[in-house]
């Protein structure tokens, strides 16, 4: 069985952390982890909150207080929370689902690279020691994952950039970064759902919409989901595309 | 019914308890920064706790009401008048049809809440009416309120704009019920269970998964230091400033989930409590955690203001949140018998 660690994360929450680095399998682990708590649907459970190595799970103290008796409800938080990870880790440990992963759909992005939709293509490429183009190529031909949402409202983490491509964050952050900007920041790549101060090198943009609260689903993008990104033109794709 | 922001004061915005479970797509929780405020506020005018009321911060807003309403003010002690009338605070207020409400400046505390008998009916997004103003989610666009902003007032659970005269303490005249029409109950609540009004109370922190990472002296400088709530504090976090704390050793962290009242330690050594408004993660070292219970205190701090910080266990925090609970439902019950009468 894979070795967890539970820990308190303040009086109502706590955190299984199943890893200290970024790794696919790790994260694969943790999503699935994070499904199987949900499906659990532990009264008392408020939110299940997945990160690349971790679950956090926020609970409400007075739902496991009142099942606890005279015991602690953390303690019991935290025994409810063990039983299910152990038992699904130990489940896992053969690795069984990771032929799953070809099963799963690709959402494709549709990006405008470079120029004013990307004004850090030629930094990254320098980087690199390549040609924009190159960067291009690199970046629309990956395979990404989303690792994990946070920052902001449906902003992905995206496993899967290529080494060649890790940039680091810039110097001076800017100000105001455009919603839809594709963002490279050390070795994560990202989209910015609105308008945002950021840090993060600029390669290009996407007209989809990644955080809408009015839809069924609010953000484009759920943990787990598999991204490729499409190089596209500035002008008739760019435009109709956000129509 | 609705009412009419004139001017919105330094910051005013619709606030509910928060909204719950979309943490895994990023979306936080938001709502009243000092909840316990909101609920009696929301308690006092018959409305359910977690109704959408106004969180005022640090400077109150002006309005005007288009109808009847029955009020209550809680939280920060805030300068409140109606024309020439002085609107007592933690009492149900009724006021008539094109009051203009002038609420201003704040002798003690950071945000007073007015609840509103039926609440403040604004769409909800995500299954709450609270503004998250970081991340521009919820009422009026995730923004703070502006001039000429209309507030909706929900219905009444019983259907009736406002409890009988008799709810108010048996009076409908009297020296709270002057020529402008407006009548105070002649019952109010204590706050001193519920408002630190010297500002000195300690603030309860338990040692965070990074405690141990801080060096020896940071380690005892967190309980022993008195820490100054920094200009840039918001509904994000606090900024508490006082002799920088230090690691160790520095840490490289990936992000894992975090809470309101996670005290993270910044590269820069000061320390920040993330309060309503917490991103839902976070990658800096979590130090300490500050316990729920005392959330709402540390929140009543202004910039400039003076934190202490005292250790306390899980066990304990939990135990002071159960206590304060159930002292709070029996005050709540009480109140929504009175208002029945």
């Amino acid at each position: 069985m894979n070795p967890f660690a539970l820990e308190p994360l303040g009086d109502s929450a706590l955190l299984i952390r199943l890893g200290d680095g970024i790794d696919i399998a790790t994260n694969r682990s943790a999503l699935a982890l994070a499904a199987t708590l949900r499906a659990a649907v532990l009264p008392g459970i408020r939110d299940i909150v997945p990160a690349y190595a971790s679950v956090c799970v926020h609970y409400d103290i007075a739902v496991f207080a009142s099942a606890a008796g005279p015991g602690s409800p953390h303690l019991l938080a935290a025994e409810r929370v063990r039983e299910i990870a152990a038992r699904f880790l130990q489940a896992n440990s053969a690795g069984t689902d990771a032929a799953a992963e070809g099963d799963t759909p690709v959402l494709e992005i549709p990006v405008r690279y470079g120029g004013e939709f990307g004004p850090d293509l030629g930094d990254v490429a320098k980087q690199a020691g390549i040609d924009e183009q190159a960067v291009i190529e690199r970046h629309a031909n990956g395979n990404y994952r989303v690792a994990m949402l946070g920052f902001m409202p449906g902003f992905p983490y995206l496993l899967g950039l290529d080494e060649s491509l890790q940039t680091p964050r810039r110097a001076s952050p800017r100000t105001r970064v455009p919603a839809g900007s594709v963002a490279i920041g050390g070795a994560q790549t990202g989209i910015y759902p609105r308008e945002l101060p950021g840090g993060w090198q600029l390669i290009g943009r996407t007209p989809l919409v990644l955080f809408d609260p009015t839809r069924e689903q609010p953000a484009l993008l759920q943990p787990g989901q598999r991204v490729r990104f499409r190089a596209i033109d500035a002008g008739g794709e760019f435009a109709a595309l956000t129509q | 019914m609705s009412i009419r922001v004139l001017s919105p004061g330094w910051l005013t915005s619709v606030q509910d308890s928060g909204r719950i479970g979309h943490a895994a797509i990023g979306v936080g929780r938001a709502g009243a920064m000092d909840d316990v405020a909101l609920r009696l506020a929301n308690a006092l005018v018959g409305n359910a706790e977690n109704a959408a009321a106004l969180e005022i911060t640090l400077r109150g807003p002006r309005l005007r009401f288009d109808s009847d309403a029955l009020i209550a003010l809680t939280g920060a002690v805030i300068d409140a008048r109606c024309a020439t009338q002085e609107i007592p605070l933690w009492r149900p207020v009724c006021v008539p049809a094109g009051a203009e409400l002038d609420l201003g400046g704040m002798r003690r505390g950071a945000r007073s809440y007015l609840a509103v008998a039926g609440g403040i009916d604004v769409a909800s997004a995500l299954g709450s009416r609270s503004t998250d103003i970081n991340a521009a989610l919820g009422p009026f666009s995730g923004r703070g309120l502006v001039a000429g902003d209309d507030l909706e007032i929900g219905k009444t659970v019983d259907g009736k704009l406002s409890p009988s005269s008799t709810a108010l303490g048996g009076r409908s005249s009297g020296d709270r019920a002057g020529h402008d029409g407006i009548a105070a109950a002649n019952w109010s609540l204590d706050p001193q269970p519920w408002f630190d009004a010297r500002g000195d109370l300690p603030v309860a922190l338990a040692r965070g998964t990074h405690f141990e990472c801080l060096s020896a002296s940071s380690r005892r400088a967190l309980f022993a230091s008195e820490f100054r709530v920094g200009n840039e504090s918001n509904r994000v976090g606090y900024r508490l400033e006082s002799a920088k704390l230090k690691l160790e050793a520095p840490m490289e962290l990936i992000s894992e989930g975090v809470v309101p009242g996670t005290m993270q330690l910044p590269p820069n050594g000061i320390p920040i409590v993330l309060m309503a408004e917490a991103p839902t993660t976070g990658g800096y070292p979590r130090i300490g955690m500050v316990a729920t219970v005392d959330l709402p205190r540390l929140a009543q701090r202004r910039p400039g203001d003076h934190v202490r910080f005292v250790e306390t266990s899980l066990a304990e925090a939990q135990t002071r949140y159960l206590q304060r609970e159930r002292a709070l439902a029996a005050l709540i019950q009480t109140i929504t018998e009175r208002l029945k009468r």
